[in-house]
């Protein structure tokens, strides 16, 4: 019994060494005492290092507590989203459009069920029901899960289902500069019927924009810039290139099919003519979604082969660009008509890229800039 | 004078260390939307989302309180940047392709050393839950009210019943001596 005593004691000792309980005179005799014993001194290290972890243990916890406190208190009060949809079928649902649930999100932020006429969005070249023009249609996106906006909106406390006449812009997609001077090439069924044009970047500054040239066959449409705030940008990072792309080369995109979102999406190319042979564009292998319409396709040089414009609708990741060439041509047609802004005549389509060599996230960091969400009602 | 960004990041940081209510509040409410975006959108639950947060939060909590964090970019991105690197690793863990992660265009910087460091906390963590869960009572509440609610060993003997502070004294040191056992047996140094 002695002996155990003596280590409670010890113990007790150590302890009140490790938390400065000691006086003076009681700790110079203890680190005396350490330094002559070496079982003491090893005793001191050890029981320290658990001392530590415990009460690394208790912080832990008692932060971990105060995380879920808050957690449940920013739900409750909606300063987060994070309620946790009730019931097996809505979280079915929410499963099920979780993707799209994030836009439908924020389109809850600005209105609330507005259920208006869904646009359709034909190209005019194609048969309607076989492709589908990417352009994202918001108040379409809206209606499609409309479960989710009410879930949601359920959950925002006292906003009213009155419609919001603060909505601008219905439909969406996503243009690119082809001259740092304000230039951006897009696609036709995105622009069409449009009143106004807005563009974004990637910073979420918003600019005007004028249509300067449309093409409904080739669905090619090129914007200006037009606002006081827009500063001209060095010249594009990616080249352009009239030569065709060999199949199974791996292409990539960077668009807008989201809200306010740049999202970067990898595939190859599959064919080298479009739909039913069509020879203006060609056929790539790649997710595609509402919004991409006007994203550019690059190969792994950095060099812009098409414009993104529609999917197959029966076959998932079937999706059509416009070639390259097509910009060109664009651009020689415009540059011969007398009545055009002088600028444009100087448009030169880069044709020397600056992104061979680069690793992915690298070139993407270099050409996020110049990608631009087209905004239009 | 309108403080600066950089001054209320650190403001906030000062807070979290000493587990601030109003400065957790502050970070949870900036930054959880986001991160939720993150792991929703990349085949994750909201109650995946929660932990993936929440983790980051204990990560940057550690930091803030070891003085360790130079507030070299935003706290926005420094949570970020881990809840990525979480997710990631937590995806490959259930083997799902990640090629096609969806990323947005948040800034990142490289967090790799602070997750793997929290990974091995984390580990330990464990052990020491499962050290004491393995006690039983009421060896628990005993180590709890001395280490953790600092309780003197006359308030012990009179809370759970010892005639005198000697004897609770006895306790403590069976109760703890049997902890230190268990941890230690499962506790490896990491540089072993």
């Amino acid at each position: 019994m002695d002996e155990q005593r003596n280590d409670i004691t010890l113990l007790d000792a150590v302890e009140r060494y490790i938390t400065g309980n000691m006086n003076p005179d009681e700790r110079l005799h203890f680190e005396n005492l350490r330094k002559e014993n070496s079982d003491v001194d090893q005793m001191v290290v050890e029981h320290t290092l658990f001392l530590q972890k415990m009460n690394w243990f208790h912080q832990w916890n008692k932060f971990q507590t105060a995380l879920n406190e808050v957690h449940n208190n920013l739900s409750a009060q909606g300063r987060i989203k994070a309620a946790a949809p009730k019931g097996g079928k809505v979280l079915y649902m929410f499963n099920r459009f979780k993707k799209t649930a994030v836009i439908a999100a924020s389109i809850a932020g600005i209105t609330a069920l507005i259920v208006s006429s869904i646009i359709g969005s034909v190209t005019p070249k194609t048969p309607v029901t076989q492709l589908e023009i990417l352009k994202r249609d918001i108040n379409n996106l809206a209606q499609k899960s409309r479960k989710q906006d009410m879930e949601i909106h359920n959950l925002k406390q006292g906003s009213s289902t009155t419609e919001d006449p603060e909505i601008p812009y219905t439909n969406s997609g996503t243009g690119f500069i082809i001259d740092g001077k304000g230039y951006l090439v897009t696609n036709f069924h995105v622009v069409e019927k449009a009143q106004n044009i807005a563009v974004q970047n990637i910073a979420g500054k918003e600019f005007f924009a004028n249509l300067v040239y449309a093409d409904a066959a080739t669905d090619i449409a090129i914007l200006k810039i037009d606002d006081p705030d827009f500063k001209a940008l060095p010249g594009t990072p990616y080249s352009f290139t009239k030569k065709p792309t060999d199949l199974a080369e791996p292409i990539f995109t960077l668009g807008y099919p989201k809200n306010d979102e740049i999202v970067y999406g990898q595939g190859y190319l599959s064919s080298k003519t479009g739909y039913n042979g069509d020879t203006l564009s060609c056929q790539i292998d790649i997710n595609a979604e509402r919004g991409n319409s006007g994203s550019p396709v690059l190969n792994n040089n950095g060099e812009v082969i098409g414009i993104l414009n529609a999917k197959q609708k029966d076959a998932n990741g079937v999706a059509f660009a416009i070639q390259s060439r097509n910009i060109f041509n664009a651009l020689n047609e415009l540059k011969k008509k007398t009545d055009v802004d002088s600028t444009l005549k100087t448009i030169r389509l880069n044709t020397k890229t600056t992104l061979a060599g680069l690793r992915g996230p690298q070139q993407v960091k270099r050409i996020e800039d110049y990608i631009y969400m087209v905004k239009v009602n | 004078m309108k403080e600066t960004t950089l001054e209320q990041e650190i403001a906030l940081l000062k807070g979290l260390a000493i587990s601030d209510k109003k400065s957790v509040e502050a970070i949870y409410s900036q930054n959880y939307n986001l991160i939720q975006a993150l792991v929703v959108n990349n085949n994750g639950t909201i109650d995946d989302a929660k932990d993936i947060f929440q983790e980051s939060m204990m990560i940057l909590y550690d930091k803030a309180r070891l003085g360790s964090f130079e507030l070299n970019c935003q706290i926005r991105t420094y949570l970020y940047s881990v809840a990525r690197r979480l997710w990631l690793k937590k995806l490959n863990k259930k083997g799902h392709h990640i090629a096609d992660f969806d990323d947005t265009n948040e800034t990142q910087i490289v967090t790799d050393d602070d997750v793997t460091e929290h990974e091995q906390k984390e580990a330990e963590f464990e052990m020491m839950h499962s050290a004491i869960n393995a006690l039983g009572e009421p060896c628990k509440s005993l180590l709890g009210a001395f280490y953790f609610r600092n309780k003197s060993m006359q308030e012990i003997a009179d809370i759970f019943g010892y005639t005198n502070a000697e004897n609770a004294k006895t306790q403590k040191y069976k109760c703890l001596m049997r902890l230190k056992k268990i941890f230690f047996s499962q506790y490896k140094k990491p540089d072993q």
